[in-house]
């Protein structure tokens, strides 16, 4: 494949090494000189380019780009390492925690089945719970930092659970030197007080639903009884944002069909004050009249890149505000193995349900050909974790060849599999649209370097 | 350099021999919970 991507956003030319990461700015000279590099002499390069560029210039610029060659960072090669070493152990160290399988909305687009997941509405039992952070403790190995997120249906319907499990953890955490990250995924009809400064004070992240304008929320997300629910829950985490301080949080939409001009409702949620903001996708079958499809990529990816002209311009002026996908720091990402191996469901990241049985992940909860084990007994599927654990961006066909691979990191096995039936076939939709948001990204990191934010 | 501008300089190899310590945070937990992105995540060890 191509060792170079080049693309042009936002003012910038942008020249991406896609071996080793390194990402360049350059004029239009370097721009046409990369083009031409790797097939042509230095002599040719010089002459094809001469007419339109004083060569004294040319020469100039191609010492430039030879000098980033030699030192590794432009046109590199391949690190193909065929031995991904990671995780021999089968160490587990993230848990989501689906402590309600019951829910308080009846978000049309819920994968979970407005909050049932295809089951029974059932709460998750401290005994379940406790056991599930036992499993946890465990089978981290040597790893300190564990991850547990309470998610759903809606985790504040069982919320004393909640409170217990964190207690528990903390117990936890002093016997076996071990550090619990508490996270929370709420939809906040049920916030008050008292649950927010509990959380405030014990989670470290916390992602509040919500879609962004009215009238896009309540179409998407109405009440048990059909009411909107965006009047209910934004004067809720106005107060909650506003209680948390500096401490981590993010305001998640989903976006559909209904609404491919989402930059909207990225830009409704800024005005209405919060400044950490996720909008993502939906998650969809072709056959639902809201789902994501080819033909709505065009709207979708002038979308991203309109967003990220809005977004520039904020941060520009002393404004800005935090868009998840855009938010690529270059200098400081994860190493290389992580960046093969992606997300780790089904290895080092499971879910349990309410009943304690285990699945890869979130997305995978209640279809019975991926449940892998139970809280009591641990992971017993093997083969499906041997599965999980061997799909990476070398196993999958199409990421080996994607210029993105190494930021993406092979994308989401849900989304491959429920679209394509197979954990290593990515989602094509998905594929476009995230190599968008990373041009968006790296635009957003050329535009903004050197200026305080 | 004149005509080029280099934002980052760091090459995923120089992370192969100190990575993969598995500290770090799992991308899914962190705000989107359908996709993935793992180049906007980062490292506990910088
Ligand atoms: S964008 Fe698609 S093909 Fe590229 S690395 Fe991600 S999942 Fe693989
Ligand atoms: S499979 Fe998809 S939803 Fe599940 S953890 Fe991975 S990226 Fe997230």
């Amino acid at each position: 494949m191509g060792r170079i991507h080049r693309f042009q956003l936002n003012n910038k030319n942008i020249v991406m090494d896609i071996n080793s990461g390194s990402v360049h700015v350059v004029d239009k000279l370097v721009w046409d000189i990369i083009e031409l590099y790797e097939n042509n002499s230095t002599e040719e390069i010089i002459n094809k380019l001469k007419a339109s560029y004083p060569e004294e210039d040319v020469t100039a610029a191609l010492t430039e780009v030879k000098a980033l060659v030699e030192e590794g960072l432009l046109f590199s090669e391949d690190l193909y390492i065929d031995d991904i070493n990671y995780n021999n152990q089968n160490i587990v160290k993230a848990l989501c925690l689906h402590i309600a399988h019951d829910c308080n909305l009846r978000c049309k687009y819920c994968f979970a089945s407005q909050g049932d997941f295809h089951g029974d509405r059932l709460f998750m039992s401290l005994d379940v719970g406790k056991k599930a952070l036992d499993f946890l403790v465990e089978n981290s190995g040597n790893r300190v930092n564990l991850e547990v997120d309470f998610f759903g249906g809606e985790p504040l319907m069982n919320f004393e659970v909640v409170k217990d499990l964190v207690k528990y953890g903390r117990e936890l955490e002093k016997k076996h030197n071990k550090k619990f990250r508490f996270t929370i995924t709420t939809n906040g009809v049920l916030l008050n007080k008292n649950n927010m400064k509990f959380i405030n004070e014990n989670m470290e992240n916390v992602v509040l639903s919500l879609d962004g304008r009215k009238s896009v929320n309540d179409d998407m997300r109405p009440t048990i009884s059909g009411e909107g629910s965006y009047d209910v829950i934004v004067p809720k985490f106005l107060e909650f944002v506003k209680m948390r301080g500096n401490k981590s949080y993010y305001i998640r939409g989903t976006f559909t069909s209904n609404n491919l001009d989402f930059s909207k409702d990225v830009l409704n949620f800024k005005e209405l004050g919060f400044k950490s903001i996720s909008v993502e996708p939906v998650v969809a079958s072709p056959e639902q009249d809201y789902a994501l499809l080819e033909k709505h990529l065009e709207t979708i990816i002038n979308e991203y890149e309109k967003l990220s002209k809005e977004y520039i311009k904020f941060k520009k002026n002393g404004d800005g505000f935090d868009f998840f996908h855009f938010m690529i720091d270059l200098n400081q990402g994860p190493c290389f193995i992580k960046r093969v191996v992606g997300c780790g469901a089904g290895v080092e990241y499971l879910a349990v349900t309410p009943e304690g049985d285990l699945y890869p992940c979130h997305q995978f909860v209640g279809n019975d050909e991926f449940k892998m084990g139970d809280v009591y007994n641990g992971v017993n599927n093997l083969d499906l974790r041997a599965e999980f654990k061997d799909a990476n961006i070398y196993s999958k066909d199409d990421c080996k060849d994607c210029w993105a691979k190494f930021y993406c990191s092979g994308g989401c096995h849900a989304n491959a599999y429920n679209f394509n039936n197979s954990l290593k076939k990515p989602y094509k939709i998905e594929c476009e649209m995230e190599r968008k948001r990373i041009e968006c990204a790296i635009s957003v990191a050329a535009n903004l370097e050197g200026e305080e934010d | 350099m004149k005509h080029i501008k280099t934002l980052t300089r760091k090459s995923h190899k120089s992370t192969i021999a100190k990575g993969g310590c598995g500290e770090c945070q799992t991308s899914c937990q962190s705000a989107c919970k359908t996709s993935c992105t793992v180049g906007n995540q980062s490292c506990e060890n910088n």
